[in-house]
């Protein structure tokens, strides 16, 4: 009885108005999925395979011809002919801190200032956001949540896309802080009659030595008593300390090699490039130094007249060869609501060149490493968490990327969103007109 | 030599007298008329650029050339001037100019949208009646400048505007004033695209919005002289008067060259046409104009390569501009393309001999170098009798040089204009350049001058330490200045010398402490300049072109494609037709056309490829796209429906390959979403390498574009100015303008005449429905009240474009009959996107609508393939449908469905091979093929790639070689294009 009338009102809400999605409950009783062909996340597939969650951890994950188990006590998912993934996990992203871009009331993504390390993006994270439902459908299920403008942007956290406020969603609070790195060009004030054109910057030398200094006085307040507070430079003892990694935007081969040898002198060893259009050039240098890539948006037009038309689709290719730890990220031109396309990012990288298991780990086991979340999220391994999804074929191809099932640390999680709510009252709408 | 000067000074007095007979004078006797001749004798006379006499005399009067030939009779009362061993040519005229003229201010804050004028024309851009010489002041600094590059008179206009008023030619004789040098107050009238810096009115703010008014204006002005216009307009009235001048275009690029005769021709004017120098990028569209040029050769120095970095930013096409720009005047005089040479466009006017001797060492021939400076303005300006040769009755504009004016080493030595002498250098000077030795104070010294009839410069050697010296010579008098020998300080000895002969210098030198020596040196040798030949030689080793391709950058073709017979092999065939999806089946390609489709066909001429395993579709057809365009909105009316994108087609953007890599083959670029009605399309076929104009469809379907909502209210601009405001004021700008439209339509068939009105003529065309609209559309309530409109005045709405609330009134539109073309997934970029839902396109396919997925975007209109596949995943449309979405149901939407959109033998041969399943995001298109013509090939590009590598790396290793060789170079310029989309504004216009 209780449940019906639960279900009564779910139904209601749902009918008069327009909400968000309810987050799932807790993970009460175990799940077996059954027969489905397994991406593992770390390059590996299991064509039969056998997962099993209960309490949000996987439990079991297994060729199912060479093991049995007993469900007698789980709920059983027959997936035959399905495809289980990890959840996708989206590297340098900004959901729910923008909801509409063009409504400036609706945008919390970047502050005031050159240095805002003390910045910190969770707390605007919207947990209720329209957009950040929208990723569910399509497997995209965590995400870093970063904020942008400025030199140092701020500190990011990492959260899961079902939840009912930030703290809930929060998976890792305040993972990394964010440099974009001067630029080699810059552009002529026009309004003060100059050429607007790109021209190489000349206060690049300048700009470097501003962060520098910023650094090194960062390191020697957090070294001493810190009798009077400075937010800013309290925020960056993480970085000193190896709490937190260091995320530096920069795209050209001179400016990587400059970031690495910056993060290298202030003893940072936890730095990942982002963005990194010619990281290529830079593969074994950035190899040798163990430095990660968030490569940028696959689907974005050559920065060059000259450059290869495909560069931006093989990019990923020549860094994976290289050894590079790479992850695909999303930012550029509408990118809140195209970080639910970052499947089929990964989808273009191997029609130039990858492997789809090797494209896969670009947006699973590779983010979760980087981030530092790789002992709970992005592979299907027994003692994770839960947090995977049921395609009814190639989650990578616009095609097969068809959900039927979806769980965020064992929470069997809602698929519906504002879009197919407004999907089935308009088809409902146009069968009844058409049986008219 | 005084006796000389003091001649001249004479001459010069009574001259500016003689000028002003009728002006009282308060200064002296007036019986002083100065009616002696000049002859100039045994000189290399050039007469004009093709007449040339040896050892003859040039004999003058009063500024004009009174005789000129092997054997003149000379009056008894004529000064002698011996020019043995010296030639004399007519001086230049550089034809565009801003000589005399300030450089207008911005102006402040005026209206936006209205003029700030009355009793002129309703646009402040149009200034016919604007009279340069109301501005012009003689500015004897500049014209020293020019005499100095050898030019005797200048065309000078204000530079501001798009009609921009009458121009003057000026005699730049610094000895008069203006009532002698100006030889004719109102000799040209000049034009441009540019707007007036001011004024604000904000219309047009497009080069195709510029076309538009000035095409317009042309015809109110016939209407005004007609008389059939009963107000006074001052500046209709002044373009009318102005109609038999010159006029002067400045276009500033050969793709505004070809625009700018296109205007023109839609007028019968010819227009001469200021051009960019990039000429030789278009040579055949260019000399279709028949327009002469005016020529800038203001060409760029090399670049700063040596940070390989930076390098490696610069664009293959701005390096190839640097090594072909001093190309252009012989590209063109090699395609019989009439031009004048300008001084416009250098930043500055020093750099025009070095350019011009570096056009010359590029091949243009002196004697067209000689015409385009002196003939060709001449005779553009209406003055061949006076000017640009010595013909008897010509000015005495004439200059006097040591040899052929377009040699290197040849030096000017004087400017005459109208009779009045300009010395530039003494011709009288005597060459000191040599060795010398001399002794001062114990030490010996050895001193090489060099550059003594130029730029003299001294090198001084002692006790094998070598200094270098500043040195002034002038007037037979030589000054330098060098350090003692005690390094241990820092003291200078001076030197003042006389020239006596040829071989001493003899005079004083001061010490550093003040006390005097006779200085005396002695010439040992005349050999200064070994090294300066050499150098020489060095520089003009070669004259090295890189190829042009079509279009001019990286990617380009060396040869246009051509079409072929195609066979393919063995594929996944995506009919579109009714037949649907045929496995292991050929397709032959022949003369344009899809010739056979089915299994085992065989075709002798046909080269075979086999597409075992792989897909052949229909090109894909993008119904919104902003490629491909110099510009996109005209926003500064709220209807713009005079403009058209086909007048502003860029056919070197890159976007275009992008495309065809990714398998599209035609687009309808559209005008963008700034007003209610925005301007008519283009719609093209991706035809890389082609010039502008040739991309258009023959008989291409006419389309405009509609645009609602926030941008066309102005939600998110700065001011509120502009009606509409609202969705309300959008309504009521349709009704308004589609019933005036009406009321026009019937004044024409009336048969009374009718004042022309492009704006009207299109909107009649949708009335009468001959031209179909593509409307910007958003949330339903007003897609719902356009088709009411529509329906008010009797037509119907072809597309809804982005129609992203389409799903909500799918029904109304299939009962309106109009089709949607919208995004796959896109939303959350604006309020009024809150509702848009990727199920959209299937949705509406479901009732019936033709459906269509679009770009708006050069990044994802190069894989709409992949967009299409996502109507599967959203919506459950089926494959073949899906594909359908983006190749047959566009080309439905813009009426080429007869012609493209699916592979129906007789079709074009617009096709696209794929490597996998169409949908899939794994396929690659390896050929795309436009009227059997392979514009993208797989295997091609990878050549191409290699080659522009090779290319740019000898590139950088010329420019380094400049650069050792201490020419001066540029740094790096990173070249951009900017991303254009519905929103998108132009600036710079």
């Amino acid at each position: 009885m209780k449940n019906y009338i639960y279900i009564a009102v779910l139904l209601l809400t749902l009918s008069i108005s327009q909400a968000q999605q309810t987050p799932a409950p807790e993970q009460t009783k175990p799940i077996a999925i059954m027969g489905a062909t397994a991406h593992i996340g770390d390059g590996t597939v299991i064509e039969n395979s056998v997962i099993t969650f209960a309490d949000g951890k996987i439990t079991t994950v297994a060729d199912a011809t060479k093991i049995r188990i007993n469900t007698a006590e789980m709920d059983v998912i027959d997936a035959t002919g399905k495809h289980v993934y990890p959840g996708f996990i989206v590297a340098n992203g900004t959901l729910g801190l923008v909801e509409v871009d063009a409504v400036k009331a609706s945008n919390d993504l970047s502050e005031l200032g050159t240095f805002n390390p003390h910045i910190r993006s969770l707390i605007a994270y919207n947990a209720e956001s329209k957009i950040v439902e929208s990723m569910r459908p399509n497997g995209v299920l965590l995400g870093q949540v970063v904020p942008r403008g400025g030199r140092i942007t701020g500190t990011s956290s990492v959260v899961q896309y079902d939840a009912w406020n930030w703290e809930d969603a929060a998976i890792k609070t305040d993972d990394g802080i964010h440099i974009n790195w001067p630029s080699t060009f810059s552009r002529g004030r026009w309004w003060l009659g100059e050429d607007p054109g790109l021209k190489p910057n000349k206060n690049y030398g300048k700009q470097v030595k501003e962060l520098e200094l910023y650094f090194v006085e960062a390191k020697t307040h957090n070294a001493g008593n810190k009798a009077e507070r400075h937010l800013p430079f309290e925020a960056m003892a993480g970085l000193f300390n190896g709490s937190k990694h260091l995320y530096i935007n920069v795209n050209d081969q001179k400016g990587i090699t400059d970031a690495v040898n910056f993060a290298k002198s202030h003893g940072i060893n936890k730095l990942t490039i982002v963005g990194a259009y010619e990281a290529d050039k830079v593969a074994n240098f950035l190899k040798q130094n163990n430095v990660s890539v968030f490569l940028r948006r696959v689907h974005t037009r050559p920065n060059n007249e000259d450059d290869h038309y495909d560069l931006p689709f093989k990019l990923a290719k020549k860094l994976v060869d290289a050894g590079v730890l790479v992850a695909l990220e999303p930012s550029g031109q509408m990118e809140r609501m195209n970080s639910r396309n970052l499947p089929f990012y990964a989808g273009t990288t191997v029609a130039y060149g990858l492997t789809k298991e090797q494209a896969l780990q670009l947006i699973t086991q590779n983010p979760a490493k980087i981030m530092g979340i790789d002992n709970t999220y992005g592979t299907l391994k027994e003692g994770k968490s839960a947090t995977l999804f049921i395609s009814e074929g190639d989650a990578l191809d616009m095609r097969g990327n068809q959900l039927t099932h979806a769980f965020i640390d064992g929470r069997d999680i809602s698929l519906e969103t504002h879009q197919t709510e407004l999907w089935k009252r308009y088809s409902g709408k146009l069968e009844r007109e058409q049986k008219d | 030599m005084i006796k000389f000067y003091l001649r001249l000074l004479i001459l010069s007095c009574s001259f500016s007298l003689f000028a002003q007979d009728y002006f009282p004078s308060n200064s002296g006797v007036k019986s002083d008329n100065n009616s002696n001749y000049t002859a100039f004798t045994n000189a290399t006379i050039h007469v004009s650029p093709s007449e040339v006499i040896k050892n003859g005399t040039l004999l003058i009067k009063d500024g004009k050339v009174v005789n000129v030939g092997k054997s003149v009779k000379i009056p008894a009362n004529t000064t002698k001037v011996d020019l043995s061993g010296k030639s004399i040519y007519p001086s230049f005229i550089d034809m565009y100019t801003t000589f005399g003229v300030k450089k207008p201010e911005r102006g402040g804050n005026g209206p936006r949208y209205a003029a700030s004028r009355s009793g002129f024309y309703w646009n402040d851009h149009i200034m016919p009646e604007q009279d340069v010489m109301a501005s012009f002041k003689y500015d004897a600094k500049d014209a020293s400048e020019l005499h100095k590059l050898g030019f005797g008179a200048v065309t000078t206009h204000m530079p501001d505007g798009i009609v921009r008023g009458t121009g003057a030619l000026i005699a730049l004789n610094n000895d008069a004033d203006n009532a002698l040098r100006v030889v004719d107050g109102e000799v040209s009238q000049h034009l441009s695209f540019s707007k007036s810096v001011r004024s604000n009115q904000s219309y047009p703010s497009s080069i195709m919005g510029s076309m538009a008014l000035l095409r317009q204006m042309y015809d109110d002005a016939k209407w005004y002289a007609a008389g059939n216009i009963n107000t006074r307009d001052l500046s209709l009235e002044a373009l009318n008067e102005n109609r038999n001048l010159v006029q002067i275009f400045e276009a500033g690029s050969r793709a505004n060259v070809l625009r700018a005769d296109k205007v023109g021709d839609s007028h019968n004017i010819q227009y001469t046409i200021v051009g960019g120098g990039d000429e030789y990028e278009r040579l055949d569209e260019i000399k279709a104009t028949n327009a002469t040029i005016i020529l800038p050769i203001d060409f760029r120095m090399a670049y700063d390569v040596e940070d390989p970095f930076l390098a490696s930013t610069l664009s293959l096409s701005d390096m190839r501009a640097w090594s072909q720009e001093p190309h252009n005047p012989r590209l063109l005089a090699e395609n019989s393309v009439r031009f004048a040479l300008t001084t416009h466009g250098l930043k500055s006017k020093k750099t025009f001999k070095a350019n011009l001797m570096k056009a010359i060492e590029s091949g243009l021939s002196k004697e067209k170098a000689l015409e385009a400076l002196t003939t060709v303005p001449a005779a553009l300006l209406g003055k061949s009798n006076e000017l640009g040769t010595l013909k008897i009755g010509a000015y005495a504009n004439f200059l006097i040089t040591s040899g052929d004016i377009f040699d290197k080493k040849t030096k000017l030595y004087e400017n005459w204009v109208q009779g009045m002498q300009h010395v530039i250098s003494n011709m009288n000077i005597k060459d000191i350049d040599g060795e010398y030795t001399f002794k001062l104070a114990g030490q010996d010294y050895d001193l090489t001058i060099s550059g003594s009839t130029s730029k003299p410069k001294g090198k001084l050697e002692s006790d094998n330490k070598s200094y270098d010296t500043k040195m002034n010579y002038a007037d037979d008098w030589v000054n330098f200045t060098f350090k003692t020998a005690d390094s241990t300080k820092t003291e200078y000895i001076r030197v003042a010398a006389n020239v006596a002969n040829g071989n001493t210098l003899s005079g004083t030198a001061i010490m550093p402490n003040g006390s005097e020596y006779s200085f005396f040196a002695n010439k040992t040798s005349s050999d200064s300049d070994k090294k300066d030949n050499k150098s020489k030689e060095e520089e003009t080793d070669d004259a090295f072109m890189s190829p042009i391709t079509y279009p001019n950058l990286a990617y380009g073709f060396l040869e246009k494609p051509k079409s072929e017979t195609l066979l393919f092999k063995n594929a996944t065939v995506w009919t579109n037709e009714a037949e649907g999806i045929l496995e292991n089946t050929d397709v032959l390609i022949k003369n344009g056309k899809i010739a056979k489709i089915g299994k085992d066909l065989s075709d002798r001429s046909a080269k075979v490829i086999d597409a075992t395993g792989k897909h052949i579709t229909a090109g894909i057809i993008d119904e919104h796209s902003h490629i491909a365009a110099a510009s996109i909105n005209e926003g500064g009316h709220n209807s713009s429906a005079e403009v058209t994108i086909e007048d502003v087609i860029d056919d070197e953007d890159i976007d275009i390959y992008r495309n065809l890599a990714g398998g599209v083959t035609s687009i309808q670029i559209l005008h963008g979403s700034a007003n209610p009605i925005g301007g008519r399309s283009a719609i093209i076929k991706l035809k890389w390498g082609e010039a502008a104009d040739d991309y258009i469809y023959d008989n291409s379907p006419k389309f405009i574009k509609f645009a609602l909502g926030e941008n066309v209210k102005q939600s998110r601009a700065n001011r509120n100015e502009r009606f509409p405001q609202s969705r309300m004021g959008v309504e009521q700008v349709f009704i308004d303008y589609f019933s005036r439209a009406k009321a026009y339509d019937e004044a024409k068939k009336s048969g009374k005449p009718y004042r022309k009105d492009t704006e009207m003529e299109v909107l009649v065309e949708i009335l009468n429905g001959e031209r179909f609209i593509s409307c910007h559309s958003y949330v339903q309530s007003e897609i719902n009240m356009l088709m009411k409109v529509a329906e008010q005045f009797n037509f119907r709405i072809n597309t809804f474009t982005h129609i992203l609330e389409g799903y909500k009134v799918a029904n109304k539109m299939k009962e309106h009959g109009v089709g949607g073309s919208t995004f796959s997934d896109w939303w959350a970029y604006k309020y009024e996107v809150n509702d848009a839902i990727p199920y959209n396109a299937a949705i509406m396919h479901n009732a019936g609508v033709t459906v269509a997925i679009n770009s708006d975007d050069a990044e994802m209109s190069r894989r709409l393939n992949q967009e299409a596949a996502k109507s599967v995943k959203y919506g459950g449309v089926s494959e073949e449908e899906a594909l359908k979405f983006v190749t047959l149901n566009p080309a439905k939407l813009l009426h080429l469905d007869d012609r493209v959109g699916s592979l129906k033998v007789g079709k074009d041969a617009d096709v696209v091979l794929w490597s996998d399943h169409p949908l899939s995001i794994y396929a690659k298109a390896e050929k795309t093929i436009i009227e059997g013509k392979t514009y993208f090939d797989l295997e091609k590009d990878k050549q191409m790639r290699a080659a522009i590598q090779k290319e740019k790396s000898d590139l950088i290793n010329r420019m380094l070689k400049a650069k050792n060789k201490g020419l001066k170079t540029q740094p790096i310029k990173k070249k951009e294009k900017e991303l254009l989309h519905c929103h998108s504004t132009q600036s710079g216009i």
